[in-house]
């Protein structure tokens, strides 16, 4: 019971990877972009929700009203005044100027929020627990970030196949200079895709800040875990994603299991083996 | 046009000047120990040591469009490799600082075969988690200390030289030895056959390949060969601290972000990109780094700024409005005299990348 309970709660956590990974795989999809200073922007996202809780009064999820616009109108600003001028046949450009980004927003949270340790508190939610069977009883919290992760993907996929904002996306990332023949402007539509990359973001820092201790130093680690979450589900593929990174949540809290000091070696090591035995992920969609 | 003797040249004026002129810098960069202290002398190795790292990103990023965000990890293979093999092997340190190069060079070839299946942006994420592998991996060893570290055992320290002067210098022409191999064998590299299929490769992918250029060889080659080079550095990088933990030997900032800001200022798929680079990097920092974050914030900022107004770098600049080029990398067909009326001109083979 000890194991199964364990394994459930890795797969609970792997809903949290796979809110790391949509706005990842997103603009990924829509236009080749990987942004190296996403998980960085999951931080931030944790940060302006603190600030918001702190100024408003409202809980973390009420804050969550305030973040998720004020976290896509910065990625809208950021895709069209910045991200756009880097896309292009050669791959230096965006990926050094996402890079420079991830290392501003570091320290500039440093220098804002210093380096201690904070946490978003959500008041009795935290605790709560259903219990299922003898040693085995789900949080309330960790099952509502699973749910919503679960709603969060459903949503963009409708969103890619039932809408007109969607095949904006989808013509553009097929190709873009057709796209724009028939009156798409790509540099908006991009635009688009980035703000809703970093709407899911702020959906992802908000839980991250819940569900445990946050700093400015731990970006780079979230989109690590994204990124293993997006290449062990396949790419392209949302709910490929979600399956990515549960494997993730569950390699994790299996290794931790064996050894605390295994936790995120065994993560790591889940994403080399599939890596190895098939490159292409479990469920994979585009070719790139 | 008519037959006429010719011949092939890489050389130009400003290079046959560069030569003398490095020649002397060399000169006085090997008397350095005589000529200045302690301190400066170990300022010195670290802005090689730098050169070094910048010189081999350069080359797996800027030549071989291999963009990796990892190079940490070798840095650190290289550190714990130093570390491991004179505890616990018992090797003098300089004869460690090699065996280190041919560990890292025989770990990259699997880590390569796995990280080759992630194309472009995605190698790059790939390279850093390896390198996050790697820290975990040596904070499990508890021998060196596990998460917290350890420093260099007395007796290993006693063995590089008698007194600490003499460490110092011994230390000090290693690196400098180390970084003009380094730069030396990256030049000849870039001039020869391996140098051509890069070129080839990065110019166009498909058109390489329909003539003959075996990428997957050659990117294997060049990433094998980097993780070698910057794993010896990363060996004397610790020989000099004298101290090694996980954190540090694996640390992104250290020895990836500040490597690829040095090559992106100076110039990235330049050879004298990363010497520019990193005196304005070395300037910078003895000025400003008493700003903390600030200061780090700043770099980041003018990596920025570079890579969207000027993706040549400060020496692209230079190099492009004069026309200067210290060490040229590419072929020139030199047209004899014979010809009447003809000018012995110069004229480009290959077009700049």
């Amino acid at each position: 019971m000890d194991w199964l309970n364990s394994i459930v709660q890795g797969v609970l956590v792997g809903g949290l990877y796979a809110l790391f990974a949509a706005g990842l795989s997103l603009i990924f999809g829509v236009m080749r972009l990987v942004n190296i200073a996403h998980g960085d922007l999951i931080v931030l996202a944790a940060y302006l929700a603190l600030a918001t809780t702190q100024t408003l009064g409202v809980g973390p999820l009420g804050s969550l009203l305030v973040i998720v616009p004020l976290m896509a109108l910065i990625g809208y600003t950021l895709q069209r005044f910045v991200l756009n001028r880097t896309l292009g046949e050669d791959l230096l450009p965006p990926l050094l100027v996402t890079f420079g980004l991830s290392v501003i927003l570091q320290n500039g949270l440093l220098q804002v929020f210093t380096a201690d340790s904070r946490k978003l508190q959500a008041g009795l939610i935290e605790t709560a627990s259903i219990p299922i069977a003898e040693g085995l009883s789900l949080g309330v919290l960790p099952l509502l970030q699973f749910i919503v992760a679960v709603a969060v993907i459903a949503g963009l996929q409708a969103l890619f196949y039932n809408t007109p904002m969607g095949r904006a996306f989808r013509a553009t990332s097929d190709d873009p200079s057709t796209a724009q023949l028939v009156g798409l402007d790509n540099r908006h539509v991009f635009g688009l895709a980035m703000a809703l990359s970093l709407a899911v973001t702020a959906v992802a820092g908000v839980f991250l800040g819940v569900r445990a201790n946050f700093d400015p130093s731990i970006g780079p680690a979230r989109l690590i875990f994204g990124f293993e979450a997006v290449i062990i589900g396949g790419l392209g593929n949302l709910w490929g994603t979600l399956a990515g990174g549960i494997i993730l949540g569950v390699a994790q809290a299996v290794g931790a299991k064996l050894d605390p000091g295994w936790q995120l070696l065994a993560g790591h090591l889940a994403f080399l083996f599939i890596l190895a035995i098939r490159p292409q992920g479990l469920f994979p969609r585009v070719q790139d | 046009m008519s037959a006429q003797a010719a011949h092939i040249e890489t050389a130009t004026r400003a290079s046959r000047i560069g030569v003398v002129a490095i020649a002397l810098a060399l000169a006085a960069l090997a008397a350095a120990p005589f000529l200045t202290d302690g301190a400066n002398l170990s300022l010195l190795a670290q802005i090689y040591a730098y050169l070094a790292l910048a010189t081999l990103w350069n080359l797996l990023a800027g030549f071989s469009g291999l963009v990796s965000v990892g190079q940490h990890a070798w840095v650190g293979l290289g550190g714990y490799g130093l570390f491991a093999l004179t505890i616990f092997g018992g090797l003098h340190p300089f004869a460690a600082i090699p065996v280190a190069g041919a560990v890292a060079a025989l770990a990259a070839v699997p880590v390569a075969g796995l990280l080759f299946r992630l194309r472009g942006s995605y190698f790059a994420i790939g390279s850093w988690v390896v390198a996050e592998v790697m820290r975990l991996a040596a904070s499990q060893i508890s021998a060196l200390g596990g998460g917290s570290g350890t420093s260099l055992p007395v007796r290993v320290v006693a063995s590089i030289a008698a007194s600490r002067q003499e460490r110092e210098f011994a230390v000090y022409w290693s690196a400098l030895a180390l970084v003009v191999a380094i730069l030396a064998l990256t030049i000849w590299l870039l001039r020869s056959r391996w140098g051509l299929s890069l070129r080839a490769i990065h110019n166009n992918e498909l058109a390489a390949v329909s003539n003959g250029v075996e990428v997957a060889r050659v990117r294997l080659f060049v990433y094998v060969l980097t993780a070698a080079g910057t794993a010896m550095i990363g060996a004397l990088i610790f020989l000099q601290k004298l101290r090694i933990s996980p954190d540090a030997a694996f640390s992104v900032n250290d020895w990836t972000a500040f490597v690829i800001f040095i090559t992106v200022i100076g110039g990235v798929g330049r050879i004298e990109g990363p010497v520019v680079g990193v005196v304005v990097f070395f300037v910078l920092r003895q000025t400003l780094a008493d700003l903390g974050t600030i200061y780090l914030m700043m770099l980041g900022l003018v990596a920025i700024l570079v890579m969207l107004k000027a993706p040549q770098g400060v020496w692209g600049l230079v190099a492009d409005k004069w026309g200067v080029e210290i060490v040229p990398l590419q072929r020139r067909v030199i047209y004899a005299k014979s010809a009447p009326g003809e000018p012995a001109s110069a004229r480009k083979e290959e077009p700049k990348p």
